[in-house]
């Protein structure tokens, strides 16, 4: 009995365990069966949101100060027990060292800051909602922060034809998971502001299983053979936003990054 | 070079093609076509009967695929031309003229200072496929083809508009000073109302139930479209493309778009512009698809224009524009190296 064995084990885990040592705390309820859709599919159609912290540090970490003065309260960092299964990334001592130089300077490098793409995973885990809109060939993924999207094709899947941010997606279901294969992703995304970063190599496999009405598991196994000694797993649930109304808004964030991108290219006004 | 192809850009984002019993999806002329075009769609025959269009699994008239609203046909109904439809020899001489002023830039060795291209960096009208159409304007409303007359306050808001774009200095001076496209905010495609944008005037519609989601290949952008009964958002809520309720009646998908942000006023448009368009799937391959404007504020009367979706290739791929618009930088820098170098010769000179 391979789930509930697991279940006892994510219970021991989060009783006895500290922060450090986090293991797969969403295991699929067992027997969930998700409403089908009108094509007979497993239904996750609707707008979804991680409740964590993953996007400060995908590892555990303790609450943190912000790295913005002025920001006091309102911009440090919330502690987060992990979602990375064993809890520490498997990097290369290189890789290691890069992350930590990333980290150090995060306020010049990471990609949120200058409202770049988020790649993937990390789209699914920022404080910001996504809608899934699943058609029989394509499902697609608006993410709301920078209008990320997503196109999983279901159908006429190809190869990658060039790197990109967010990855190129091909999606096929394993009874009630959708499994999404994506490959072609540039080497300039992170996995949060912790300065945790991939190559041009990344190859990332996510599962979207409905756990109840409202809940989805996320599984993410992550390779990269330029960056982790060895494959490694997150997981995390994700919440149905339920309010009547709730949609996918705009946060257009180019504009609010301009004068820190472009302003010392603004013209003086003494010249 | 890049800056002058941009303003010529925003020139050329005039319009879409018509949608008419005359409409066919085309491509240039053999002549004017660049390498390896791609297969022109054939028109519909006409068979007597109304089309039907297929549905999706829960039932919506299905709009689902890749779509493209790339014309020759200008907004506003040229000067000189009275005619509302040309004949077919009169449309070709049309788009054959206004291929060879877009060619007069691309070719190489035609403009002198043109390095990269339309042609180059993205594909130009004459190298993707276009629903051609027999109309001389993509305004149907009015019936002259021209927009109505600004009223008076909408020329006083162009007025106070023009007046807050001089205090803010030169185009150069600073980025929130050059055009919202060369910004990688928006682009004129996306809309609402969706108009051609000049080159990959490409989109992509996916349906769930309830919901319509309409990619634009220009900075990725995706307007998803709620098809229940929901009340508009709060009028606090403004965006660069407003707020989009929709449809269905019968098989037309009717969404009305409201609480634009203001910023990226349509054709001088006040912050409380109203877009309605309607998409009807005529065709396999053709959405005729209509939009009217209303604004009392800078109009009297609405206006509507036709501005049909012929059916192309996909996959689009990611147009991530923000992330690599070294154009900004580059240009900022170059104006202010210009400035300094002026600077260093006036001083040269009272020396």
């Amino acid at each position: 009995m391979r789930k509930p064995f697991l279940a006892r084990v994510t219970v021991l885990a989060s009783v006895t365990c500290v922060a450090a040592a986090v293991t797969l705390v969403t295991a699929q309820t067992p027997g969930y069966r998700a409403p089908r859709g009108p094509d007979g599919k497993p239904n996750l159609n609707g707008i979804w949101q991680a409740i964590n912290s993953a996007n400060y540090d995908i590892e555990a970490h303790s609450a943190a100060p912000s790295p913005v003065l002025d920001l006091g309260a309102s911009g440090a960092v919330p502690a987060g027990l992990g979602v990375v299964e064993g809890g520490t990334l498997p990097y290369t001592p290189e890789a290691l060292k890069k992350r930590n130089e990333n980290r150090a300077n995060r306020l010049k490098l990471d990609p949120e800051i200058k409202c770049y793409l988020p790649g993937v995973p990390r789209a699914t885990y920022m404080p910001f909602p996504f809608q899934i809109i699943q058609s029989q060939k394509h499902v697609m993924v608006v993410h709301e922060y920078a209008g990320a999207v997503r196109t999983i094709y279901m159908a006429d899947q190809t190869e990658a034809p060039a790197d990109s941010w967010m990855g190129w997606s091909n999606g096929r279901w394993e009874g009630e998971t959708l499994v999404v294969d994506t490959k072609g992703f540039n080497d300039l995304s992170w996995f949060d502001r912790s300065g945790n970063f991939h190559s041009d190599a990344l190859h990332v496999v996510e599962r979207f299983t409905a756990r109840s009405a409202d809940t989805l598991n996320y599984e993410v196994t992550v390779e990269d053979s330029k960056v982790f000694t060895r494959p490694w797993k997150m997981s995390m649930p994700l919440y149905r936003r339920v309010e009547p109304n709730a949609q996918i808004l705009e946060f257009r964030c180019v504009e609010f990054v301009e004068d820190l991108l472009y302003g010392h290219l603004r013209k003086q006004p003494s010249q | 070079m890049n800056r002058r192809s941009l303003v010529s850009i925003g020139a050329l984002v005039l319009g879409v093609a018509v949608l008419l019993s005359a409409t066919i999806v085309a491509q240039v002329p053999a002549p004017l076509a660049k390498p390896k075009p791609a297969p022109a769609a054939k028109a519909p025959a006409p068979t007597g009967k109304p089309y039907t269009p297929p549905k999706t699994p829960d039932g919506q008239p299905d709009l689902q695929g890749f779509w493209t609203n790339s014309t020759y046909v200008p907004l506003e109904r040229p000067q000189g031309v009275t005619k509302e439809i040309y004949t077919p020899a009169e449309a070709e001489a049309a788009i054959k003229a206004a291929a060879d002023r877009e060619a007069e830039q691309t070719e190489p060795g035609t403009t002198a200072d043109v390095h990269y291209d339309f042609s180059q960096f993205g594909l130009d009208r004459s190298q993707s496929k276009f629903a051609a159409s027999l109309r001389t304007s993509l305004i149907i409303d009015p019936p002259d083809g021209k927009m109505p007359p600004v009223n008076a306050q909408g020329q006083k808001r162009a007025a106070e508009r023009a007046a807050a774009r001089k205090q803010a200095g030169g185009q150069y001076d600073s980025v929130q000073n050059m055009p919202i496209g060369s910004r990688c905010i928006i682009m004129g495609g996306s809309g609402p109302p969706m108009m051609n944008a000049g080159y990959n005037a490409n989109y992509q519609i996916v349906q769930s139930p309830g919901y319509v989601m309409i990619l634009t290949e220009m900075i990725h952008d995706a307007r998803i479209i709620p098809l229940d009964t929901r009340p508009q958002a709060a009028q606090g809520v403004r965006q660069w493309v407003g707020v989009s309720r929709g449809r269905w009646e019968g098989n037309t998908l009717v969404v009305e778009t409201t609480n634009f942000n203001g910023k990226n006023a349509f054709r001088g448009a006040s912050e409380n512009l109203k877009v309605t368009e309607r998409f009807t799937r005529t065709a396999d391959d053709m959405i005729d698809y209509k939009f009217t404007v209303e604004d009392p504020a800078t109009w009297d009367k609405a206006w509507t224009a036709e501005a049909p979706l012929a059916k192309t290739e996909g996959p689009i791929f990611e147009f991530a524009c923000h992330e690599t618009n070294y154009g900004i930088a580059n240009i900022l820098a170059g104006a202010r190296a210009e400035e300094k170098t002026k600077a260093e010769q006036a001083k040269k000179g009272s020396n």
